[in-house]
């Protein structure tokens, strides 16, 4: 099973009863798999910071919870994150935080293991899948030990290799009573008591890395050192079988003697790890002078076997054939059928500038559109928009998902209102959290359960805040878009257009009979307008100098028809 | 035994994470240590996909070294050059004679239609096939990753009746019938060299 399926198989052995989280890659399948368990409420929040409150509510009312989310949804989970360990949790508490090296599926390479320091609690991180299933239950067990929540590291890696991993049975975790101590949750007065508390309480924690079973010294060459964690503790194992190797699966706190003992067995030890020097700045920390680690192993991108090999004993990596034949890249793209390609030729055409947001649509930003001017993180569209109005910019045009509107878009968009900023706001409603796999949200309908839910009405929602100018456009009708989204722009207030069609992989979608379009090569001019939707159902065919489309990726969406000026794209099978 | 190192990539949609994720399903059921790791960017169709598939007797990294894929499995021509330099000398690779545009780059640069015999010239056991033919003629353009899946499975060591099995549980019902008949359609037949 992959690394997230087992995580989700061992919380769900370690009696979790409650679960929440956010969509993002590559931490998603975690909280779908939980959800697949009878014993386990688990759903989707609004975004990680609802999920982690409601966690905690959860853990303290005395039931056993994991809360999932990536990195970067950690940041927005980081206020009650650094809060909670001052009180310290009843029933046990696990958050899954997957970061991305590489950044696969990321606008940032970020190493969230500074967190747990920052946050004062224990890190675990497994390397495989069988490691994950078991580790993950010990987690819940420290939780309460140390009455702390719990921060479960994953990697990319991690969480989307497939090994082999034995599942095993659940046990019921009996749900622990709250007593009502407000000297433990509530203001300055009290916290000042809990800081000395929550530093006891890390002391405790480092004597117990020192006993940690999950800390494990694998004896080998008395020559040759390393210290290792997670998934590079696998590259070691490829390209450095015989090595005596200290296994680390408690990354904070450290065992600070453990580590200073293994290192005064060798001259030199390596110490191997993904991202930034973690592990290496601690062991600094601790006295530990000869070792070296991120001057061999970069801290940007991911590591792998041939990479630690290089960093170990210099063995030079091959390149690809780029040299020696073309290979074009091949960038992902927006869906044959995708709502957002109409929107972003419309913005495209407009010459406005864009503010952008997390979602498949920060693929506006890339050619043929070029329509997206920045991108940071969720929500950031409107906020930034209104920042650029600030700057005396008047032709922008903020761009966000109905998921991310709900996760972080909907305090800017009351913010734009209040300080009453013309921001023009299109709202690319497609019925889904597309990017991580369609996920539901609170407008679709629809739980992570499966059952029916009440769903957001966008334009009641956006008008209460004040917006006067809403309008309701089919982003699959071009001149309609345009029209809509340049009376927006006209309105000297703030304004949102709501660019409504869902997204073309959900199930009811990938489904439907769709008509097809195909290219009158008599009636072609070689314009390349249909070519510039960048629409991959389009090809360009050099024998004839012409387009054709390809019939089983068309969905009839009619963009590159409605593009053509002299109407050679016409609907049905073609001549 | 050693360890097994197979490379499966397509472009997203192709379906070459399924062909991995049934490889790696037969080999943990034949009884090997196995690993498989999957790589894919942000959007859920049209960029380049691909993933290790490594089984033996003990298995570490989940991704092969470069110049240590035994076979490289391609459903795309343009995407068995982009990982060929993860095969060892004189490994194999099996190739799906079939071309899917990229969106055109910004200089226009055409798509290296001698890719076949690009990779012939470099040592590699090449084997072609007209996967994607096959499957449209079975009847769904998508079954081409278990053609090519039928015709690796002819270089493991991993017995058919376990293929039989994989297929039988992994596949949907509505579906696995014609599964069944890709996976056997590109068996024994001579590919071209």
């Amino acid at each position: 099973m992959s690394g997230n399926e087992a995580i989700a198989q061992g919380a769900w052995e370690a009696g979790v009863a409650f679960a929440a989280g956010y969509p993002g890659t590559p931490s998603t399948e975690v909280l779908e798999n939980l959800a697949t368990y009878d014993e386990v409420d688990a759903q989707w929040s609004t975004n990680e910071k609802v999920a982690f409150e409601e966690g905690m509510g959860a853990a303290l009312g005395g039931a056993r919870t994991m809360v999932t989310m990536k990195h970067v949804g950690l940041n927005v989970a980081a206020d009650p994150f650094m809060v909670f360990p001052y009180a310290g949790t009843n029933a046990g508490f696990v958050v899954l935080v997957a970061d991305d090296p590489g950044m696969y599926s990321s606008q940032n390479e970020q190493d969230s293991r500074y967190f747990a320091k920052l946050a004062k609690v224990p890190l675990l991180e497994p390397s495989d899948a069988a490691e994950a299933m078991a580790l993950v239950q010990t987690a819940f067990e420290i939780s309460e030990r140390f009455e702390s929540p719990v921060m479960f590291r994953t990697t990319t890696r991690l969480s989307h290799t497939r090994s082999i991993a034995a599942p095993g049975v659940r046990t019921e975790a009996e749900r622990r009573k709250f007593s009502r101590r407000a000297r433990q949750y509530a203001i300055p007065v009290y916290a000042r008591f809990r800081r000395p508390e929550l530093e006891k309480k890390l002391d405790t924690m480092r004597e117990f890395a020192e006993e940690f079973e999950g800390n494990v010294v694998e004896e080998g060459d008395p020559t040759v050192g390393i210290v290792t964690h997670g998934i590079p503790y696998q590259y070691v194992k490829e390209v450095a079988p015989n090595a005596t190797v200290f296994k680390l699966g408690m990354l904070y706190p450290l065992p600070e003697k453990r580590l200073q003992e293994f290192c005064s067995r060798f001259d030199t030890v390596f110490v191997v790890e993904e991202s930034e020097g973690f592990i290496q700045q601690e062991m600094a920390g601790f006295g530990i002078l000869n070792m070296t680690g991120k001057d061999r192993f970069s801290n940007i991108g991911e590591l792998s076997a041939d990479l630690v090999a290089a960093g170990l004993n210099g063995t030079p990596v091959p390149s690809d054939l780029a040299g020696e034949v073309t290979i074009l890249p091949r960038p992902p793209v927006l869906c044959p059928g995708c709502p957002h390609r109409g929107v972003f030729s419309v913005l495209r055409d407009l010459g406005v500038l864009v503010t952008g947001d997390i979602g498949c649509y920060t693929l506006g930003c890339l050619p043929p559109f070029q329509a997206m001017h920045t991108t940071f993180c969720m929500g950031a569209s409107i906020g930034t928009a209104t920042g650029f109005h600030k700057a005396g910019e008047d032709r922008v045009v903020a761009v966000i998902g109905d998921g991310t509107l709900l996760h972080g878009g909907l305090p800017s968009l009351a913010s734009a209102v209040y300080n009453q900023v013309p921001t023009t706001t299109i709202l690319l409603d497609n019925s889904t959290t597309g990017m991580t796999g369609q996920q539901e949200h609170p407008g679709t309908g629809h739980t992570l359960k499966g059952n029916d839910a009440p769903s957001v009405d966008y334009e009641p929602l956006v008008r209460s805040l004040g917006v006067e100018h809403v309008e309701v456009v089919d982003p699959w009708d071009i001149d309609s878009t345009q029209t809509a989204i340049q009376a927006g722009l006209d309105h000297p207030g703030p304004s949102v257009i709501i660019a409504r069609r869902q997204c073309m992989l959900l199930p009811a979608e990938k489904t439907k009979e769709h008509v097809h379009y195909w290219v009158d090569t008599d009636g072609c001019i070689r314009c390349e307008e249909c070519m510039e939707t960048g629409c991959p159902a389009l090809v360009w065919q050099p024998d004839i100098d012409r387009p054709s489309i390809r019939e089983w990726e068309c969905v009839g969406c009619a963009l590159c028809a409605q593009m053509c000026p002299v109407d050679a794209i016409a609907v049905g099978e073609g001549a | 035994m050693a360890v097994t190192n197979v490379l499966i990539a397509g472009v997203g949609g192709q379906g070459a994470v399924l062909a991995s994720e049934l490889l790696a399903l037969a080999a943990i059921a034949a009884g090997y240590d196995t690993k498989q790791g999957e790589f894919h960017g942000v959007a859920q169709r049209g960029g380049a996909v691909f993933s290790h598939v490594r089984f033996g007797d003990q298995v570490f990294s989940p991704m092969a070294r470069r110049g240590e894929v035994d076979y490289l499995v391609a459903l795309e021509k343009l995407e068995a050059l982009r990982y060929a330099h993860f095969v060892r000398p004189g490994g194999t690779i099996i190739v799906n004679d079939h071309k899917v545009e990229p969106i055109r780059t910004a200089d226009r640069r055409p798509y290296p239609d001698d890719a076949i015999d690009f990779l012939r010239t470099k040592g590699f056991n090449v084997v072609v096939l007209h996967a994607t033919d096959t499957a449209i003629e079975l009847g769904n353009h998508r079954a081409a990753n278990v053609v090519v899946l039928g015709k690796l499975a002819e270089c493991l060591d991993i017995p058919d009746d376990v293929w039989d099995r994989t297929l039988q549980e992994r596949i949907p019902e509505r579906f696995r019938e014609l599964n069944q008949r890709a996976f056997a359609a590109a068996r024994g037949q001579v590919a071209s060299r």
